[in-house]
């Protein structure tokens, strides 16, 4: 293969916009090469390839998917698997997208995965509020059991709806029948996660890569991709941007070739946000030639995260829209720690008052201090993330929050607010292009 | 093998026993909860330490110890 037809992997064939089914599925990437684990404690063949494949977990951590493998199967008691399609992350729909098209790319790594480790069971998560993933991957875990007999030991959960009941510390403790809260690590989920046994916990996007890597090895993953960050990947693009919807890149494409692939941008682009709510912007001067991998966004204090690209077009109040968002940070906290409990409040109340105007000047500064206060103070990484979001806003957007701190509210501060924070569904174009 | 100090953010309600005890390391935010200085710990100041985590009402503060010692 070559050129553009590399592209798409995980969404090919989706093109009607409905559930592949089994059969065309397996028409379409082939039969499942399943190995059975022979002795407990031995390496599975599949970490091998995962590692030389060099794929990382898709849920933001980026954390490499081999090494988390091997830490589990190396526990004495029997593992279990979760797969975490929940997806709380306002700006992303790329799981509810891949669940709802390609339920069985998902399953098929969870069978491998449950397979390679000799676990148990693999519990498949979504959101409440994502029913159609959900029946998706039931219709499917039905389908394949009635036609190979497989996923027997898969089963469907549902979560409730919030930013951070798919932290992965919170989701296990929702399904160990507690809370969907954050808890305190250690013991991290792999040394003791559901049900106090060792737990292979990942991102429903990596375990599609895991399907497809154990049918055509870890070379051909990496035929996409920079040798950092190798294959393809899920980007959920919205915003100032024609056709916002959730588009399949090999990592390391430019930028602007994926905006013009989604009809190109509807109004000049002011600054793009990176990684969702817990990521960073980039200044609109600065995206003309960004690539969409890490390696060159880390240069902008950036990162991918779990695939959000979300772009502020310059008719939009960068305050408001900020502040918006730190008010609903702060609203996310699990308000189990201290510092993230008043810090985030505190940030969004500073954000508030440069909105406003007519405050008593230094609330910027205020910002600054206040994200180095919270950071790597939490339970979980939601205040670093708050930080993150926050401290990148006051670098990029630093004229204009001085301007509303001396004057006041804008006339754009109005304007009807361009980032996403889910509740209403939204209606996202499900397009799907080839960016190698 | 180094000891630091660790703090579970969850149980933590900011009474500020450790800071009182361990000023050197401890310091309080504005809302009163421990901001920590996670260097390894030894002699005199890890006998603070210790007493400072015996002091916490809520068992959130504790030693921990670890093979080798993290630049931080």
């Amino acid at each position: 293969m070559s050129g553009p037809e590399r592209l798409p992997r995980l969404l090919a064939g989706t093109g009607e916009r409905r559930a592949i089914g089994y059969d065309d599925h397996l028409a379409l990437h082939g039969e499942l090469p399943l190995e059975r684990r022979r002795r407990r404690r031995a390496e599975p063949r599949l970490v091998e390839e995962l590692e030389l494949a060099g794929l990382r977990g898709r849920g933001g951590g980026g954390f490499p998917t081999a090494s988390k493998l091997r830490a589990v199967a190396r526990a004495r008691r029997g593992p279990v698997v979760v797969v975490n399609a929940t997806e709380g992350e306002p700006a992303s729909r790329k799981d509810r997208v891949l669940c709802e098209l390609a339920p069985h790319l998902i399953l098929d790594g969870a069978e491998l995965v449950t397979r390679a480790l000799d676990a148990d069971c693999a519990l498949v998560c979504v959101c409440e509020s994502a029913p159609e993933g959900a029946v998706a991957l039931s219709d499917a875990i039905e389908e394949r059991r009635r036609l190979d007999g497989s996923c027997t030991r898969t089963a469907l959960r549902t979560i409730p709806h919030g930013y951070l009941a798919g932290q992965e510390s919170a989701l296990v403790a929702h399904l160990n029948g507690g809370p969907a809260l954050p808890t305190f690590t250690p013991p991290m989920v792999f040394e003791q996660g559901v049900g106090r046994r060792p737990t292979f916990l990942s991102n429903a996007e990596t375990f599609a890569h895991v399907a497809l890597i154990a049918r055509h090895g870890a070379r051909w993953f990496r035929e996409l991709g920079t040798t950092e960050q190798p294959g393809s990947a899920l980007v959920t693009l919205s915003g100032a941007v024609a056709r916002p919807g959730v588009y399949e890149i090999a990592y390391g494409a430019e930028l602007s070739s994926l905006v013009a692939a989604a009809g190109g941008a509807t109004e000049p682009v002011r600054a793009a946000l990176f990684g969702g709510y817990a990521g960073a912007w980039i200044d609109g001067s600065q995206l003309n030639r960004a690539a969409l991998a890490d390696e060159h966004l880390a240069a902008h204090g950036a990162s991918l995260g779990a695939g959000v690209v979300l772009l502020l077009g310059e008719e939009s109040c960068p305050v408001a829209e900020v502040t918006r968002i730190a008010r609903w940070l702060a609203g996310q906290s699990a308000r189990q720690c201290g510092p993230c409990l008043h810090g985030l409040d505190a940030l969004a109340e500073a954000f508030g008052r440069i909105a406003e105007g007519g405050g008593e000047g230094g609330d910027l500064d205020r910002v600054r201090r206040l994200c180095s206060l919270v950071r790597r103070r939490g339970a979980c990484s939601h205040p670093d993330g708050a930080a993150r979001f926050a401290l990148s806003a006051a670098e990029v957007f630093a004229e204009e929050l001085a301007d509303h701190a001396r004057y006041g509210r804008c006339p754009d501060c109005d304007r009807h607010p361009h980032l996403p924070l889910g509740g209403a569904r939204q209606d996202v174009a499900r397009e799907r292009v080839s960016l190698s | 093998m180094s000891t630091s100090l660790r703090l579970n953010p969850i149980a933590c309600e900011a009474h500020g026993m450790c800071a009182e005890l361990l000023p050197e390391r401890i310091s309080l935010d504005e809302w009163g909860y421990p901001v920590i200085d996670g260097k390894p710990l030894s002699g005199e100041a890890l006998r603070h330490a210790e007493r400072a985590v015996k002091s916490c009402p809520t068992f959130a503060l504790m030693l921990e110890r670890r093979a080798t010692a993290r630049a931080s």
